[in-house]
């Protein structure tokens, strides 16, 4: 299974709930796949998914689901020790790791060689880390969701992606949206 | 007046209840205090621009946020204030310890000091330096202007504000 292949089985999931999609083409395949108010799009900005997630997982209660990517994680790592210290149980980060930075052309990330995303997040410090199987995906998200506890998947994947269109809608309006979204 | 206190009391007077350091020796009080006060909550960043990244999430999570840093994080956190802050149009308060000015015993920390203005001139960014102590009464007007403006704002506060390095 392929990145955009995993997000079409959780759009289901995903549809309730708050999330903050990684920049490039994961934004642009759930765009495509299921847009909705309650999804905030990273237009630009690689890395920071996670931290945005994070600030809005521990200012208010509803469950925030973070999906990002094995290359932008890795240029972000301090997240992870920010993550794990801070912890907030409505905070779920699901990592697609295909091993690839898919957006740029599918160069591969340490993550598909010799790091381990899960080993990492361990060693950092947070709790509650699982390693999927793209096609388990579903049924571990929905666990976490049920747990109530904060929960970093690490979906290994293949790498490829699904051509979609680019994200036109001007990121003041992604913003506003979403913001009423948290609030309703 | 104490002006570690005097921060923290108009962040937490103009609603900032999440607040993101990056610490740096001039802030250690400010950081202390902002740590200490049950309105606020505070969390250390490994990086400026993970830390933007918590203040944006924190914004549109409905909590208003702000960023405590060293001037070098302006070379950091570039892409970051164009391509998240500025974007999508968030407001940011910036309190910046402005390292490599008068008083300064460090010989690199000039190197970032003397870029640190015209960086954020060129992003465009509203910027406030606090040289004398009294200046922190600007600080209450500079958060309202902020979070009225939806932008990032940047306080740059240098070394004869914080009472310099002791005896030189």
């Amino acid at each position: 299974m392929i990145r955009s292949e995993v997000l079409k089985e959780i759009a289901p999931i995903l549809r309730d709930q708050l999330v903050v999609c990684n920049i490039g083409i994961p934004s642009q395949e759930l765009h495509a796949i299921d847009d909705q108010p309650t999804n905030f799009y990273m237009l630009g900005t690689m890395g920071l998914a996670s931290s945005i997630g994070l600030g809005l997982a521990l200012v208010q209660p509803k469950p925030v689901i973070v999906i990002d990517g094995d290359g932008s994680v890795l240029t972000n790592l301090g997240t992870l020790p920010t993550i794990a210290n801070n912890v907030a149980h409505n905070y779920i980060l699901l990592i697609v790791d295909n091993g690839s930075y898919g957006s740029t052309g599918d160069q591969p990330t340490y993550a598909g060689m010799k790091t381990s995303l899960a080993g990492m997040a361990r060693a950092a410090g947070c709790e509650r880390v699982i390693e999927c199987e793209a096609a388990d995906t579903g049924r571990v998200l929905r666990d976490a969701l049920d747990a109530g506890e904060m929960t970093i998947i690490v979906c290994k994947c293949e790498s490829g992606n699904a051509r979609h269109p680019v994200i036109t809608m001007d990121p003041v309006t992604i913003r506003d949206r979403f913001m009423a979204a948290v609030r309703t | 007046m104490n002006i570690d206190r005097k921060i923290a009391d108009d962040l937490v007077a103009n609603g900032v209840g999440l607040v993101t350091t990056v610490p740096c020796k001039q802030l250690a009080g400010v950081i202390a205090e902002i740590d200490a006060r049950d309105e606020i909550h505070h969390i250390p960043s490994n990086k400026e621009d993970e830390g933007m990244g918590l203040c944006a999430g924190a914004f549109m999570g409905g909590t208003r946020s702000a960023i405590i840093m060293q001037n070098t994080a302006i070379g950091v956190t570039i892409n970051t204030l164009a391509t998240l802050i500025q974007f999508y149009r968030l407001p940011l308060p910036m309190i910046i310890s402005y390292r490599g000015e008068l008083r300064e015993p460090i010989a690199c920390q000039v190197e970032m000091a003397v870029h640190t203005k015209a960086l954020l001139a060129q992003l465009h960014i509203p910027t406030y330096h606090f040289h004398r102590q009294g200046d922190v009464e600007e600080l209450d007007a500079i958060l309202k202007y902020t979070f009225m403006c939806n932008k990032p704002v940047a306080v740059l506060t240098d070394a004869t504000f914080w009472g310099g390095y002791g005896d030189q």
